[in-house]
C-alpha cells in the first residue's frame, strides 16, 4: 500500500527535480523577450569583405506581426522605410518615391547588405508557435550556465528547419544560436556579446550575426536604446506612413 | 602531252563527264559548308566579344572565379587608374568598363503600385564619355526598334520582347530593383527611351542597357566596374596577340600567393582572353576538328566514287589500254597519263565547284539564314541570323578534296594496268 503511494507521489517530484522541458524553456524565453509594444534604436555594423559600414535605424513594433522601421544612416539609405504587416513586407525608397512589396525570392535578399535577410525579419518572433524544443545538453557560455536546446520546425515553410539554441538558465535569454537548413547545412549563427536588463526583461544588447554562406566577418547588431510598452500611433502601421 | 590528253577528255565525254560532275558536287558542298561553319563561328566569336567578354577582359581574381554569377560585390574598384594604365600599356586595344547586373524591372501604375514586373539582365556601359567605343561596338543605333538610344543620364533602353511583355512605350518610367555591391536592395527609376533588338535571343528577351555612371550610382559602385573589356581596333580576334597581352598583364599584376583564396589577393586584377573567358575554347577546337572531319569525309566518299568511276572507265577503256600496251607504251607512262587526266578533271571540277560554291556562300553572306524560330529558348550569345563567311581559305579549300579524291580514285583503279600480262594481250584483243 505504501509502496504504490510513494511511487505515485514520486513521479511529479522526480519530474520537478528534472527541471523544465525544452518547450517550457522556450515559452519562458519567449516571455522574457517579448513585449507588446517596443520602440528601439539600433545600429548594424556590417563587416563586409572590403569594408565596414554602419547602418542606423529606428523601429516601432506592435505585437508580433506589425513593425515599422526607418533607416537613419548612412546618407544613401536615409529615409528608406520598411513596413511589416502580418505576412506582408514593403520597402519604401525616398529617391524613387516607390513602395515595393518584398516577396518571393526577394525575401532571401540581405537587409542593407547585412547578414540578416528580409526572411529573418518576417519570421514569427514567437518561437514556441513554430518550433518544438528538446534539451540536448548543458554548457557554460561566458560563465553563464546554459541549456542547449534543439528546436525543430513544426511547419514545412519555415526559413530554418531546425536550430540549436544556448539558453541562459537564469535569465532565459538565448546567448548563442545556430540556424540550419532542412539538409542539415549550417546557414547562420548568432552570438550575444552583451546583454541589458530593461523593465524586468533580459535582452541582447549586442548580437553578432553571421551568414556562413557569405564572405565577410558578420554583422554586429547593437541596440542603443529600447523603450518597452511604448505608445505607438496606429497610423505608423499603414502603407500611407511610408511616404510621410 | 597535256594538250593531247585534254583533247581526249573533251572529245570523249564519257571519260570525263561523270568524274567531273562528282568532283564539282563534292567541291561545291565543301565550299558551302566551310563558309557556313566559318560564318557561324565568326558570328559566335563576334557576338561573344561584343556582348560578353571583349577580346580580352580584366576583372578581379575573386570575380573571375564566379564570373557567371556576376558577383558585383567582388568588382574592380578604382577603375579610372586601371583604365589609364591599360590605355598607356596597351594602346593597340580599345578599353572600356562595363557592369553586368541582374534585377527586376518594375513598372508602376498611376498610383505607384506595381503594374508589371519582369526579371532583367542589365548592362552598364560607357555611353557618354568622348573616347567611348561602346556605341560602335554594340551598334546601338542600328539595334533600336522604337525610340532612341540614351542621350542623357537617367535613361535606359530595353529589349523589344521585354518591352512588349511590360507594355512599355518610349518615355515611360520604370523602376530597376537590384542589389548594390554591398548587398543592399537598390531601387532606381529610369526613363525608358527606346527598345532594342540585337538579334540574339538571350539579349532580346530581357536586357536593359544604361549609362555606366547611372548603374554605378544605382549599385553603389563609385569608380567601380565588374569588368574592363579590351577590343582590337580592327574588331578581329587575334588569338596569339591577345594571349601575349594577357600573359604580360598577369605577370605584372601577379601577387605572391594569389592562387590561394587570401582576401588581399582576391581583389587584384587578372586578365583573360576571349577564348579562356567565354568558355568557347573547347567549342572552337571542336569546330576546327569538325571542319577537318567534314573535308576528310568528302575526300573519302569522293575517292570511293571516283575509284569506282575509274574502274568502270578502265573496263570501258580496256581495249584502248591493251592496244597502247601492245604497241609498246610503258605501263608507267599509261598510269602517269591517267593520273594527269584525273588531275585535269579534278582541277576543272574544283574550279567549277568552287565558283558555284562561292556564289552560294556569297548569297548566304549577304542574306543570311534566320534561325530565330528554332532558337526561342536559347541562352547562347549566338545571333539568330547566321551568315556564311568567305575567307581566302574558302577559295582554296575545295581544291583539297577535288584534286585529292580524283588523284586517289585514279591511282587505286589504275593499278590494274600493272597486272595485265603482255603475253595475253593479243588473245584478249582477238
Amino acid at each position: 500500500m505504501i509502496r504504490p503511494l510513494v511511487l505515485l507521489l514520486g513521479i511529479p517530484i522526480a519530474s520537478m527535480m528534472q527541471g523544465p522541458s525544452g518547450d517550457e524553456i522556450l515559452m519562458r524565453v519567449d516571455r522574457n523577450m517579448f513585449t507588446d509594444r517596443k520602440i528601439s534604436e539600433s545600429r548594424m555594423i556590417i563587416h563586409g569583405q572590403r569594408d565596414t559600414r554602419t547602418v542606423g535605424s529606428k523601429s516601432w513594433q506592435r505585437g508580433t506581426s506589425e513593425s515599422y522601421t526607418e533607416f537613419l544612416a548612412p546618407a544613401r539609405d536615409k529615409g528608406t522605410k520598411m513596413l511589416k504587416l502580418k505576412d506582408m513586407l514593403w520597402e519604401y525608397s525616398p529617391s524613387t518615391d516607390r513602395t515595393i512589396m518584398i516577396s518571393g525570392h526577394m525575401l532571401r535578399q540581405s537587409v542593407m547588405g547585412s547578414d540578416l535577410s528580409y526572411e529573418d525579419m518576417m519570421e514569427d518572433p514567437h518561437l514556441p508557435d513554430i518550433y518544438s524544443a528538446t534539451i540536448a545538453s548543458g554548457e557554460v557560455i561566458d560563465g553563464r550556465e546554459c541549456w542547449v536546446l534543439d528546436l525543430k520546425a513544426k511547419k514545412e515553410d519555415i526559413a530554418y528547419d531546425h536550430r540549436r539554441a544556448w539558453v541562459d538558465k537564469e535569465r532565459y535569454l538565448v546567448l548563442r544560436e545556430n540556424l540550419y537548413a532542412r539538409s542539415g547545412k549550417l546557414l547562420k549563427t548568432a552570438d550575444v556579446r552583451e546583454v541589458m536588463h530593461v523593465h524586468d526583461h533580459w535582452l541582447a544588447k549586442i548580437v553578432v550575426y553571421r551568414d556562413v554562406l557569405k564572405e565577410g566577418d558578420g554583422t554586429e547588431f547593437h541596440i542603443d536604446n529600447v523603450t518597452m510598452d511604448a505608445d505607438i500611433p496606429d497610423y505608423l502601421f499603414s502603407k500611407a506612413a511610408l511616404r510621410r | 602531252m597535256i594538250s593531247f590528253l585534254l583533247k581526249g577528255l573533251l572529245r570523249d565525254r564519257s571519260r570525263s563527264l561523270f568524274p567531273l560532275l562528282t568532283v564539282f558536287l563534292g567541291v561545291l558542298l565543301t565550299v558551302v559548308l566551310h563558309s557556313w561553319l566559318n560564318g557561324s563561328v565568326a558570328s559566335l566569336i563576334l557576338s561573344t566579344a561584343h556582348f560578353n567578354t571583349g577580346h580580352v577582359r580584366v576583372l578581379t581574381r575573386a570575380y573571375a572565379r564566379e564570373a557567371n554569377q556576376v558577383p558585383n560585390d567582388l568588382a574592380l574598384l578604382g577603375i579610372d587608374t586601371l583604365i589609364a594604365e591599360l590605355r598607356h600599356d596597351y594602346p593597340d586595344l580599345l578599353w572600356t568598363p562595363r557592369i553586368k547586373f541582374g534585377g527586376l524591372l518594375d513598372v508602376p501604375d498611376e498610383k505607384g503600385e506595381t503594374r508589371a514586373q519582369i526579371p532583367v539582365s542589365g548592362l552598364g556601359i560607357d555611353l557618354f564619355s568622348g573616347a567611348t567605343p561602346e556605341p560602335r561596338i554594340l551598334d546601338l543605333r542600328d539595334a533600336i526598334v522604337r525610340g532612341r538610344p540614351p542621350l542623357r543620364r537617367g535613361e535606359m533602353v530595353i529589349g523589344e520582347e521585354g518591352a512588349q511583355k511590360l507594355h512599355l512605350e518610349p518615355g515611360d518610367t520604370a523602376t530597376l530593383i537590384s542589389s548594390t555591391m554591398n548587398g543592399s536592395m537598390s531601387i532606381t527609376n529610369f526613363v525608358i527611351v527606346g527598345t532594342v533588338r540585337f538579334g540574339i535571343v538571350a539579349m532580346d528577351r530581357g536586357t536593359v542597357i544604361a549609362d555606366l555612371a547611372d548603374v554605378q550610382q544605382a549599385l553603389d559602385m563609385e569608380n567601380g566596374a565588374g569588368e574592363i573589356l579590351g577590343f582590337s581596333r580592327d574588331d578581329l580576334y587575334h588569338e596569339e596577340r591577345t594571349d601575349i597581352i594577357a600573359a604580360g598583364f598577369n605577370a605584372c599584376h601577379r601577387i605572391p600567393g594569389a592562387d590561394t583564396l587570401s582576401r588581399g589577393s582576391s581583389f587584384s586584377p587578372v586578365m583573360g582572353t576571349l577564348r579562356t573567358e567565354s568558355g568557347l575554347s573547347d567549342y572552337l577546337e571542336y569546330v576546327g576538328l569538325f571542319s577537318g572531319i567534314i573535308i576528310g569525309i568528302f575526300v573519302l566518299a569522293m575517292s570511293v566514287v571516283l575509284w569506282n568511276a575509274g574502274l568502270t572507265g578502265s573496263l570501258r577503256r580496256y581495249g584502248e589500254i591493251g592496244i597502247r600496251l601492245a604497241v609498246g607504251e610503258d605501263r608507267r607512262h599509261i598510269y602517269l597519263a591517267l593520273l594527269v587526266e584525273s588531275l585535269m578533271i579534278g582541277l576543272a571540277g574544283s574550279l567549277l565547284g568552287t565558283a558555284l560554291g562561292l556564289a552560294v556562300a556569297w548569297y548566304g553572306q549577304v542574306k543570311g539564314l534566320d534561325l530565330g524560330a528554332i532558337m526561342k529558348g536559347a541562352t547562347l550569345m549566338m545571333p539568330t541570323l547566321i551568315r556564311a563567311q568567305i575567307t581566302p581559305f574558302t577559295c582554296v579549300i575545295g581544291f583539297i578534296p577535288g584534286m585529292l579524291a580524283t588523284f586517289l580514285g585514279t591511282a587505286i583503279s589504275g593499278i590494274g594496268i600493272f597486272r595485265r600480262q603482255t603475253a595475253q594481250l593479243f588473245k584478249e584483243l582477238e
